[in-house]
């Protein structure tokens, strides 16, 4: 079973410089139960990907064709309150910044009374169950907590809260969009562990949005490769690392800090930069930066199969 | 909570302290005698000296300081000079109509604008957010006692729906508040547009913010995001704004209270003006700085009860 499916998506903002292509052809699945990341540098339309897929796009931007399938839904054409009614019980969210994620002035309690409006429980009944939840997120002295502001909590337990109150909603899907950023490495290392051991609890699917590699390894199941507005590369993890098919993956590994075998003053760069998406360059998006460029780059790649579940955007994928 | 009120009513000790001390050193440097402007022309140099020494003017200045503010404190403001009857009896007397035109008029200002600029920051951007810009400046444009003066004519003279002058019978509540709609009008109308230009301004940031984002990834009715989530937040600063044109509403009332020919502080302080009755010009202006003072410690109050990081910062 799949429980989001994306297809052929592409998102558009109008600007005052022009349309501006933001995602263009995004196709990739999430599976029940598995935890997909996402992987890509700043500015490569992850934000933008999970506003589409919550119907929270910017008043400019929109949805100019493609599917995105939840459920059997189609989320790209259901109205706002549609959606609205999805977020929260089967689609939840997790964000980046801990420290602004909850609100300063309505305490831990009362914001997790509210998400759970939707529901008949008692008001005792529903502050159990954010207890509970609390508890499960090792929040110490969880009663006392719902009567607290997020203020008087570190940053790792609010975001241990805030994964508290997107779990409680036992959703279908959990996006978490790069939950452990704002953490320090030790933090980190927990948060993801909570974060495992809560998925496999309740059962749901994760899109795990992120650009730390080594994080990704560590948690996900498949692995979505993001640049500029389109998905370069997607497989199993172990495909995709082990076996990256498109050059910018190749040389995002090559980057990454962890991978580094040698003491070296200067970590590697990919050189050049992301293009200017109101004006996309004809033919592939990496061509210009990319080292292994050939002549057939100037037409756009399609998606090749490099073996079944994991397919490369390049045409380099399919001498392999 | 109670260790944050306790400070700020110790910070509004001082304030009051440090504006006797200002308003002291303003009698004492202004040019003239007080004693020979109280006893007229006509005086012997030794009637004035009598009065001089009655006064305490023969002190040292830091024992005149010491004996105005210790007698301050305690409630003394010396005696008024038309009637001789103590100051702060007189002041006391008109306190209560002034206070219920500046909380009038901030009802006005509160209840209109909060909606106005909520309104506009929702329809960001169309035809009801220009109207109520363009509205907001008209009324912070136009001064007060024009306010009061066409509210006068059109409200009481021509449409003859509400008392012109005075006050209500003393006793009849409902009376009173009859007489207190136009000038608390006239008081609070600019501050409609203040108060709608601010909430708009801090609810458009507050509506950006990254647990706005939170609430609507939960799927949240739009209303309980707009007004639990937001508002909260976004009237911190009008409150603020309020204690501090509390002071702006103090000068209003003055002329609110001449235009409706009402009792009160402003009305008391402008026949004494006009009559040369110093100590009570002086006695006036010390209550109303502790009014608005205390105004300002219980709008600083309230923002600590609706912030809780305020409270904790205390």
């Amino acid at each position: 079973m799949t429980v989001l499916a994306i297809e052929n998506l592409n998102v558009v903002f109008a600007t005052e410089g022009g349309d501006l292509h933001a995602l263009r052809d995004v196709s990739f699945k999430v599976p029940e139960q598995r935890i997909v990341g996402i992987v890509g540098e700043s500015g490569c339309g992850k934000s933008t990907l999970i506003n589409a897929i919550l119907g929270l796009l910017a008043e400019n931007g929109r949805i100019a064709s493609g599917s995105i399938s939840f459920e059997g839904e189609d989320l790209a054409h259901l109205d706002d309150k549609a959606i609205q009614d999805l977020r929260g019980p089967r689609l939840s969210t997790v964000f980046q910044d801990p420290m602004g994620a909850l609100n300063p002035v309505i305490s831990v309690g009362r914001q997790m009374r509210n998400i759970q409006y939707r529901s008949d429980l008692a008001r005792a009944e529903k502050d159990a169950r954010s207890i509970d939840m609390l508890r499960q997120v090792r929040i110490p002295d969880a009663a006392q907590a719902l009567k607290r502001y997020p203020h008087e909590f570190s940053g790792g337990m609010k975001q241990r809260i805030a994964i508290a109150m997107a779990l409680m909603m036992e959703p279908a899907l959990l996006i978490a969009d790069e939950p452990t950023t704002a953490l320090d490495a030790t933090l980190e290392v927990t948060t993801i562990e909570l974060l495992k051991d809560l998925q496999a609890e309740i059962g749901c699917s994760v899109l795990f949005i992120s650009h730390h590699l080594g994080v990704i390894a560590e948690l996900c199941d498949d692995v979505v490769v993001m640049y500029a507005g389109e998905v370069v590369e997607r497989g199993s993890t172990r495909q995709v690392f082990g076996n990256p098919s498109h050059p910018y993956t190749a040389r995002l590994l090559d980057c990454d800090p962890a991978r580094q075998s040698e003491r070296t003053r200067q970590l590697p760069t990919i050189p050049g930069e992301l293009p200017d998406l109101r004006r996309r360059p004809e033919g592939c998006i990496f061509a210009a930066r990319c080292d292994r460029r050939m002549d057939v780059c100037a037409a756009i790649p399609p998606d090749i199969e490099v073996v079944p579940g994991h397919v490369a955007r390049c045409f380099l994928a399919e001498s392999q | 909570m109670l260790s944050y009120s306790i400070k700020r009513l110790g910070l509004a000790v001082v304030i009051v302290s440090v504006a006797m001390l200002m308003l002291f050193s303003m009698i004492y440097l202004i040019p003239g005698d007080p004693a020979a402007v109280a006893l007229g022309p006509r005086a012997t140099e030794a009637m004035r000296e009598a009065l001089r020494v009655k006064m305490g003017l023969d002190q040292p200045i830091w024992v005149q300081f010491w004996n105005f503010f210790i007698n301050a404190w305690q409630g003394d403001l010396g005696n008024e000079v038309l009637s001789d009857r103590p100051v702060a009896t007189v002041v006391l007397e008109q306190l209560p109509y002034t206070i219920a035109l500046i909380l009038g008029g901030i009802s006005w200002s509160v209840a209109l604008g909060i909606p106005l600029g909520c309104w506009a920051a929702v329809k960001r951007g169309s035809w009801a957010d220009r109207l109520v810009g363009v509205l907001s400046v008209a009324v912070i444009a136009v001064p007060s006692f024009v306010v009061a003066i066409y509210a006068l004519l059109v409200f009481a003279v021509t449409l003859q729906w509400l008392p012109a002058i005075g006050a209500g019978e003393p006793g009849d509540l409902g009376d009173q508040l009859v007489h207190l709609l136009l000038p608390s009008l006239a008081v609070g109308l600019g501050w409609v547009g203040y108060i709608a230009r601010m909430v708009r301004a801090s609810m458009l940031e507050v509506l950006e913010a990254q647990h706005i984002r939170t609430a609507r990834a939960f799927g949240l009715p739009d209303r309980m995001i707009t007004y639990r989530y937001a508002l909260t937040i976004a009237i911190l600063p009008t409150v603020t704004l309020l204690g501090v044109g509390i002071g702006q509403m103090l000068s209003s009332a003055v002329f609110a209270e001449i235009v409706f020919a009402r009792p009160g502080v402003g009305k008391l302080v402008y026949d004494a003006i006009l009559t040369r009755n110093y100590p009570l010009v002086t006695g006036t202006v010390l209550v109303t700085t502790v009014i608005f003072v205390l105004l300002n410690l219980v709008a600083d109050l309230i923002v600590g009860a609706l912030d809780p990081r305020v409270r904790s910062r205390f």
